[in-house]
């Protein structure tokens, strides 16, 4: 055992000190960091909160069965969102209708049957590609392909298909993972079973898969509820006073798609068209149109949230 | 049942050529009748007007400030949240925040818009002198604040793919977790992390109604955020408003003026996407 002499000792104690003091100052810089990054979150949250807070206070008064079953009208007052709604849910009947048979099938396909070959690569870096294109451009695809290409006009059928092509990555990213995360085993488990490749798909993938599709498909439609511009670039009229034949009728068939070619509006031009008028009023119905339209997206989103935290649960116990 | 299986896979394919074909050919009027180097290099855009002038600068310039604005503000925020979220929080803040964040991805643009236009510029206007009612900086900042969430969850995603060997062997060594934060994990994770401001800008270019409804509608070669000016989709949309007749010059420059939009968008995500599988095939 060496014995340390007087002065090697106070050196010893010395570098313990100052080591002591460069880890209370590193702690002191990390309950800085941690600080500022809760600060940030919380800053940014709060904002939008006040955001959303402020946007409730100026429109929820506003709503009322009044407001939900009127059509727009000159005096502020008077106008109502009973054309805007009926659009969006006519639009998103269209969307959903494409976008999810089409996506599932294109997610199903790239996961579990393209082979590995040059065209399933370019497939792939087109989806991820068009994930990123400005939802402008589709309106402007939609102006020129389906509006004055194939002559189709500015209907919901129109607004429909060009919202479900802007959804369709969202919907195949979905379902490409949901299936990607089926453990081998099922599948492995249906073939020695004597199952072909369609009977595994059908009676074991798909059903597995089905909340993960779940998921990206109502995200996917939170999505196309808000979007405006592909449907303003279309030429979707502002002011529309009529609702379109009803889808469903007493006498037969019973189906009609007449619907399908009228010219409508839907909630967030209808808001848009109130924000860019001067008069206070048509802001308080611009706000109240924002309330109903947050209302929807949110709803949407945090089913779908929902939907895949209790799928993680369940994945891991 | 397969072959309708590949047709949908297919349609990518077929919808991106769609919106090339599209832009080239319904531009093609315009690119007859206005000289590529007027359209690219000009300064004033007055295309209704009976001395028409097509510069596209001022789109441009107007386009690339409320993108780099937007930028200013969620690179910031957004990194240092992300660093909150990838090295500090617990795992319930974590799984509390995220979707929340996701909730806050869900917020449609028009209502953003609403309060960049009806709160934030009134807000701004008593703090800023000068500041006129239709302007860039406010519909900025709310763009900043709106792809905060893609910001912070991409470069989360690429922080969270450090491999945590890394930032075991420098806590072993004596680094406190901020240093672990600033010399391991952001330079371990810095092309993610540049994937997502790149993502970030492609979408902040790409952005139409907040600007549409609070940017301004006007054409203006200015780089004063004080100022409004219409940006290339403001403009397009503008220009959608009113009844534009297929086949006429107006009609070909929301064409001419898109395809410049897509190019740059997808420049941006060429880069972005390239960036992100890096760190994916680094570790």
């Amino acid at each position: 055992m060496t014995v340390l002499s007087p002065i090697e000792s106070a050196s010893a104690s010395e570098a313990t000190r100052s080591a002591m003091r460069a880890i209370a100052s590193a702690k002191r810089t990390d309950l800085f960091v941690a600080g500022l990054g809760l600060f940030v979150m919380l800053v940014s949250m709060g904002l939008l909160l006040v955001l959303v807070g402020d946007l409730m206070i100026r429109g929820l008064s506003r709503i009322d069965y009044d407001f939900l079953t009127s059509f727009p009208s000159r005096r502020a007052a008077n106008a109502g969102i009973l054309s805007a709604w009926v659009g969006t849910l006519l639009v998103m009947l269209v969307t959903a209708f494409l976008a999810i048979p089409i996506g599932v099938m294109a997610g199903v396909y790239l996961e579990e049957y393209a082979p590995k070959n040059l065209l399933s690569n370019i497939i792939e870096i087109n989806v991820a590609n068009l994930a990123g294109v400005p939802s402008i451009i589709y309106g402007l695809l939609a102006l020129g392909f389906f509006v004055y290409g194939l002559d189709l006009g500015k209907t919901i059928l129109v607004a429909g298909m060009t919202l479900a092509l802007l959804i369709l990555p969202v919907v195949i990213v979905a379902t490409r993972e949901a299936v990607r995360s089926i453990p081998r085993i099922v599948k492995e488990g249906a073939y020695g079973l004597g199952a072909d490749k369609w009977q595994v798909m059908w009676h074991y993938i798909i059903p597995a898969a089905r909340p993960g599709i779940l998921t990206g498909a109502i995200v996917g439609l939170s999505r196309a509820i808000g979007e405006t511009a592909p449907i303003i670039t279309i030429g979707a009229l502002t002011f529309i006073a009529f609702l379109p034949p009803a889808p469903v009728s007493s006498e037969f068939p019973f189906i009609n798609f007449d619907w399908l070619n009228e010219g409508f509006t839907v909630l967030p031009i209808q808001m848009f068209n109130w924000i860019s008028r001067p008069q206070a009023a048509f802001h308080e119905n611009a706000a109240a149109t924002g309330v109903v339209l947050m209302a929807l997206t949110l709803s949407l989103s945090g089913t779908a949230i929902w939907i895949r935290y209790r799928l993680r649960r369940n994945v891991r116990n | 049942m397969s072959v309708l299986m590949f047709l949908s896979a297919a349609l990518s394919v077929f919808v991106t050529t769609a919106i090339v074909v599209i832009l080239v050919t319904e531009s093609w009027t315009f690119f007859r009748q206005v000289p590529l180097v007027e359209f690219l290099t000009g300064t004033v855009w007055t295309p209704v007007f009976t001395d028409a002038r097509f510069g596209i600068l001022p789109l441009l310039v107007a386009t690339l400030e409320v993108a780099v604005f937007a930028l200013a503000i969620a690179i910031p925020l957004g990194t240092v949240m992300a660093v909150y979220l990838s090295e500090y929080a617990s795992v319930r803040v974590r799984e509390t925040m995220k979707p929340a964040l996701e909730l806050l991805a869900a917020v449609p643009t028009v209502v953003f818009g609403y309060f960049a236009l009806l709160v934030l510029t009134p807000l701004l206007q008593k703090i800023i002198p000068g500041l006129a009612s239709i302007n860039l900086l406010s519909p900025s900042i709310i763009i900043g604040i709106m792809i905060l969430p893609y910001v912070v969850s991409v470069s989360e995603d690429a922080m969270r793919a450090v491999p945590n060997g890394l930032r075991e062997g420098a806590y072993a060594l004596g680094m406190a977790r901020w240093q672990v934060a600033l010399r391991v994990v952001i330079p371990g994770a810095f092309s993610g992390i540049t994937a997502a401001y790149i993502l970030g800008m492609s979408r902040a270019v790409g952005e139409t109604m907040i600007l549409a409804i609070a940017g301004g509608q006007n054409p203006n070669l200015t780089f004063d955020p004080r100022e409004g000016a219409a940006t290339i989709t403001a403009y397009i949309v503008q220009m959608s408003l009113g009844d534009l007749p297929h086949g006429s010059l107006a009609y070909a420059t929301i064409f001419s003026t898109g395809l410049v939009l897509f190019l740059i968008t997808l420049i941006f995500n060429v880069a972005g996407f390239y960036l992100r599988n890096r760190f994916r095939e680094a570790y």
